[in-house]
């Protein structure tokens, strides 16, 4: 087994690594409303903020090919070259999109070349995860693969602290006047975010260029005994296709619809439903990642000794049963603390609007904010943080790249990354319940809970 | 417990199918009150998605009815 210092080195250049793809995806959905008026036409705001929602459903829906694609060549050619490949094409997707003019510029080719790197991204995106566990847990002694993976998991967060880091960051230093700052990052300095990625990318790919192939797949192929068909292998055997199955509806697609709505859709509730400013919902979510982040170690290292599967379960049924109280509280205090505010404030008779366009709400209603956004990213690393391990110990190192990243995607990527649209959608359909949306995510994890309960037989650990 | 995984995989069999149905019905009214193309996207990409989903829960449940998940790992079925 690795050294101690040897185990941290490929941890950090793993991590580093996804760290910085999640960052270039994220972005894009950050700045969904600002590319919205960038590349989409602008008759009809909300067709043009639905598109570019289309288009970031796109990124999430083509991850499983992408988990396919480089899941297949990770068993074939190795871990170390496939996730270095799927840096690279994930950091010139984002470097191009901030460079494609506007569509007041080219007209429809600007939409079809950012959806074009969209889906780049979404491809890329696919093939990085499970390479970078795989890695990792391939490394790590198998008594501590829970904690040793469990830091490639705040990845997915630590991304999205860093592009919200940045955005917020850059939104306000392009002029002195704060007005006139706005103004020009929406103008163009939201594509200095995208750019940015470069850099970025360039640092990741020394990095790992240094780094040696996974010890177990490395041994496997000197051995000869790496898959000749992954995909065959992974998806038309039974004894692995169940497991499969079983890893999808048993606990990603439950972890999925719980990250989702705990890092994005609390965000969207917060700015749209309830009106909150701008930054103050950007800033609410940042300090609630700050806090929450250490949690996924603590969970993956807990896993480690109690099992994963009941971390998950638990961060899934608490998500069940106090999504809706979270959220209702989190549209009470906002509306209590305008209609304060404005009671102080300005004496008027005439009742307080809570769609007023931009809400700022006073310091102790946004630390209860930043305390309720908190809980929802804690039940994240609940069901996130043993997640790598729990995969990884599923399959079979010769095609554990290809059966891990499959289940992972469908359940991020299409059950997770369609939450917010889905929510918003519902949100539509039954104007009237604010909360209405939040039964996508109740439904999917409340199915998954039980499926996760009654078919996961432990320990798993069984295929190192 | 191994009683309620099989049974279990009776109700994910006709849970596949029946949540297909009600996506289709929902897909096709929603498109019937805006047939935009955005709306026509949207529904159809989630259909499109979500059937190979659903046919996987198929699977599943025919896996757990014929007892692929007993606790002792084995698979009692043939290959």
């Amino acid at each position: 087994m690795e050294a101690p210092k040897d185990i941290r080195r490929v941890i950090w250049a793993s991590s580093l690594g996804t760290l910085i793809e999640w960052y270039d995806f994220y972005i894009f959905g950050s700045l969904a409303t600002v590319i919205a008026t960038q590349f989409f036409p602008k008759t009809n705001p909300t067709a043009a903020l639905l598109s570019v929602l289309a288009t970031f459903a796109a990124g999430f829906i083509v991850r499983p090919f992408g988990a396919l694609v480089f899941g297949r060549i990770g068993d074939l050619v190795g871990r170390k070259y496939t996730f270095l490949l799927t840096l690279l094409i994930m950091g010139g997707s984002t470097f191009a999109i901030g460079l494609v003019p506007g569509y007041d510029s080219i007209g429809a080719a600007a939409p079809i070349i950012v959806l074009l790197l969209r889906l780049l991204q979404g491809l890329a995106l696919g093939g990085e995860y499970g390479g970078a566990a795989t890695y990792v847990a391939e490394h790590a002694p198998p008594g501590r693969r829970g904690f040793h993976t469990s830091w490639i998991q705040t990845t997915a967060t630590l991304g999205l602290f860093v592009s919200l880091g940045v955005i917020l960051i850059t939104r306000h230093v392009l002029d002195p006047d704060p007005a006139a700052s706005i103004a020009k990052f929406n103008a163009w300095g939201w594509r200095i975010p995208f750019l940015v990625s470069i850099v970025l990318v360039g640092v990741s790919v020394y990095i790992r260029l240094r780094m040696n192939e996974s010890p177990l797949f490395a041994k496997l192929k000197k051995e000869g005994g790496t898959s000749t068909n992954p995909l065959k292998e992974s998806f038309t055997k039974k004894r692995n296709l169940r497991m499969v199955l079983l890893a999808l509806f048993g606990a990603t697609m439950g972890q999925g619809v719980v990250w989702y709505t705990g890092q994005f859709y609390a965000q969207s509730f917060l700015e749209n439903t309830c009106k909150l400013d701008f930054d103050q919902s950007r800033t609410i979510l940042i300090w609630a990642i700050l806090f929450a982040t250490p949690f996924f170690v603590v969970f993956g290292a807990l896993s480690d000794r109690v099992g994963r599967k009941w971390i998950m379960l638990a961060g899934m049924l608490l998500a069940v049963v106090s999504y809706r109280p979270l959220f209702k509280e989190m549209q009470r205090s906002t509306v209590q603390a305008v209609q304060l505010n404005a009671a102080t404030d300005i004496p008027s008779p005439s009742p307080v609007r809570v769609d007023h366009p931009s809400v700022k709400v006073d310091a102790p209603t946004y630390w209860k904010l930043v305390g309720i956004v908190f809980i929802l990213i804690l039940y994240v690393t609940m069901v996130y943080g043993p997640i790598a391990a729990f995969l990884v110990e599923l399959f079979p190192t010769r095609i554990r790249y290809t059966s891990m990243s499959l289940p992972y995607h469908i359940g991020n990527g299409v059950f997770g990354g369609l939450t917010p649209f889905i929510a918003t959608l519902l949100t539509t359909m039954r104007q009237g319940d604010v909360l209405v949306g939040l039964w996508y995510p109740i439904g999917i994890a409340a199915l998954c809970f039980i499926i996760g309960a009654v078919y996961i037989n432990e320990p798993t650990g069984k295929n190192a | 417990m191994d009683q309620l995984k099989r049974y279990l995989g009776i109700v994910w069999m006709l849970l596949g199918p029946a949540a297909l149905f009600t996506l289709s019905d929902i897909a096709v009214n929603e498109i019937g009150k805006d047939p935009s193309l955005d709306r026509m996207i949207q529904w159809g990409v989630f259909v499109v998605v979500f059937v190979p989903i659903g046919i996987g829960l198929v699977i599943f449940g025919w896996y757990a009815y014929t007892g692929a998940y007993a606790p002792d790992g084995t698979d009692p079925s043939t290959e």
